[in-house]
């Protein structure tokens, strides 16, 4: 069985055990709808209010909102595992993720896909249609494409998040909300283009944690508008690989981590 | 060649000091103080393939460390070990694909899975041929007698019984090297010998490589012909369990009954020492260096009409406690 089958395997695992606790799984599925819905009806709000945020039009806001749910929703199903890593590492569980002759990669990814998470999903992907409606945009092809690509960057990138996040666990299992920050930080801060925001802001969310790469440089391709920092067009389209970058790195700072792994006593 | 080689290995556990109080932990953000615990100091060790090696100490003395790195899930401070030619934390998955290990103090399987649902992840995990899985599990569901539990979440099992479906878990992939640290806490007294059984069967007829920890010297005695002492983490000494009763002293004991109505009024000269007087019971350890048992027993029967003799080793465990101690009979 090589790593993609067990992933599923591990998976399958995964989520019938969701399954048994059906009531908490609806719940819980509910629950990340309504929060995510009471966001965007405070946006309509705002946007009922002052007509435009500047400058952006709401369907223009829509694009950048739906596509930063759904990557969002994407990422943090995947990177579930690498949530929960404080009370593997606490308790000393990861042990045997090591005992075993998988990548443990392979194996915390297995561990939990959050299903929950079809609330933010249902969500986003109601947003982006909600932008097109408004929008009537005359995509091609390759505008597709790229909104395509810029939501896989995206959950990679999320995921990446994820990862540091787990990975930071090995050296302390306290302190950890400031790397949620980002993650959950990220996705809010998203939601909006970023022109929006102060310089140093918009500098952190695009070199540190790329999220400009996945959102705004791209999207404005899409959207077929000027971008304020006056990128070409071919480096705004590659962009969305700045997500699956910043995963590459986040797994090479997991195996550094996962060396400094120290157990547990008893 | 020795399957197992250890050279040398030391690790040090760097502990963040948490300091009281609020202010204590704003102050603990900027700069940590760490503490350090010495967990091993320079282990040398070499396991021979097919040996069954019993590792034993007080308690902190190093022993789990040691199967953790052994086991490739802690990276040593210092030094090197090595088992079949591979450095467990550097080829990780090689290294235990041929590796079983028992905790006894934490599980491996799926808490809240059936154990067979836990086996079947297991036989993906290992890749294991499906004829092979069939096989082994039959053999080990009848001798750790698991046929009543297959279908039981883990959670649910007892101690005994979650530490009898471990360690089938652990063979499942049939490993040519066994890690048990402390299989046998909280067994009862028939799950320890079924538990035993397996660990003798699988080493004889095997010739599985077995590093067993335990605080239970029935285990070592019934099992092992060699043991490893560790203490403060240092070999403390290697050898036979009758070599381990020699380092710490010659000793023997002799248990004398005396006859109805006759009491003991001391040595009165007798080359031996009091262990214990309990009415009729008198227990005297001597040196057989010194004087023979023989001997002793005649001079003694001399002087005591006596009912019943006996001349034994003394407990092991009592061995097994000086030796900790470091102190000489
Ligand atoms: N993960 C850890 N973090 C910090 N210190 C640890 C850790 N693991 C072990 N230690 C310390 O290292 C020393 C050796 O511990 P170890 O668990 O190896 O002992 P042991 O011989 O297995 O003892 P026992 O018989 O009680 O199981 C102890 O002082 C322990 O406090
Ligand atoms: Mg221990």
């Amino acid at each position: 069985m090589n790593e993609a089958r067990l992933y599923i395997r591990l998976l399958e695992t995964s989520i019938r055990s969701q399954l048994q606790y059906r009531a908490s799984f609806l719940t819980g599925v509910a629950g990340q709808f309504l929060v995510t819905a009471m966001e965007m009806i405070g946006i309509l709000a705002l946007f009922h209010r002052f007509g435009t945020l500047q400058g952006w039009t709401l369907g223009q806001v829509a694009l950048f909102y739906g596509t930063i749910s759904v990557a969002f929703a994407i990422g943090d199903a995947l990177g579930t595992g690498f949530d929960r890593m404080a009370a593997l590492v606490r308790g000393g569980d990861f042990d045997r993720i090591l005992l075993r002759p998988r990548t443990s990669v392979v194996q915390i990814l297995g561990q939990e896909l959050a299903l929950r998470r079809i609330g933010r999903l249902a969500q986003g992907l109601i947003v982006l249609g909600a932008a097109v409606w408004i929008l009537e945009p005359a995509w091609g092809p390759a505008e597709i494409a790229l909104l395509v690509l810029t939501v896989a960057g995206g959950a990679a990138l999320f995921l990446g998040l994820f990862v540091v996040q787990g990975a930071l666990t090995f050296w302390t299992t306290e302190s950890l909300e400031a790397v949620n920050a980002f993650s959950y930080g990220g996705v809010t801060a998203g939601q909006y283009p970023i022109t929006i925001y102060e310089d140093w802001f918009r500098r952190f969310f695009t070199f540190v944690v790329p999220l400009a790469c996945v959102s705004y440089l791209p999207l404005t391709l899409v959207l077929g508008v000027e971008d304020v920092l006056g990128l070409p067009a071919w480096m705004r389209a590659s962009a969305p690989l700045a997500g699956p970058a910043f995963l590459a790195a986040a797994l090479g700072f997991w195996s550094l981590g996962v060396r400094h792994y120290q157990s547990t006593g008893s | 060649m020795s399957q197992i080689v250890v050279e040398s290995l030391t690790k040090v556990f760097r502990i963040a000091e948490r300091r009281a109080g609020l202010r204590g932990a704003l102050a603990g953000l900027v700069r940590r103080r760490n503490r350090e615990v010495r967990a091993l100091d320079g282990v040398c060790f070499q396991v021979g393939r097919g040996e069954l090696v019993g590792y034993i100490g007080p308690n902190g003395a190093g022993k789990s460390t040691t199967v953790k790195v052994l086991s490739g899930i802690l990276v040593p401070t210092s030094g090197t070990c090595e088992v079949d030619g591979r450095i467990p934390w550097r080829d990780r998955r090689a290294h235990v694909r041929n590796l079983g290990v028992v905790f006894g103090q934490r599980t491996q399987l799926w808490w809240d899975l059936p154990v067979v649902e836990s086996f079947e992840l297991l036989r993906d995990l290992y890749a294991i041929p499906a004829d092979r899985f069939r096989a082994v599990g039959d053999e080990l569901t009848r001798r750790l007698d698991l046929g009543g539990l297959l279908n039981v979440p883990v959670r649910q099992l007892s101690l005994g019984q979650r530490m009898r479906c471990d360690l089938a878990a652990a063979l499942l992939h049939e490993p040519g090297v066994l890690f048990l640290d402390e299989p046998t806490i909280g067994l009862d007294a028939a799950s320890k010998l079924a538990m035993r059984e397996v660990v003798r069967t699988i080493n004889r007829e095997q010739g599985v490589t077995v590093i067993l920890t335990t605080h239970d010297m029935d285990d070592i005695e019934s099992l092992c012909q060699r043991v490893l002492v560790v203490a403060e983490g240092k070999i403390l000494c290697d050898g036979s369990l009758a070599s381990l009763r020699r380092t710490v002293s010659s000793e023997r004991h002799l248990i004398v009954d005396l006859a109805e109505g006759i009491s003991w009024n001391g040595l009165d000269g007798l080359p031996a020492r009091e262990v214990e007087v309990a009415g009729g019971r008198v227990r005297l350890g001597f040196d057989p260096e010194n004087v023979a048992a023989a001997e002793l027993i005649g001079r003694l029967t001399a002087r005591y009409p006596v009912r019943d003799l006996l001349v034994e080793n003394p407990p092991i465990e009592e061995v097994i406690a000086k030796l900790y101690a470091g102190g000489k009979a």
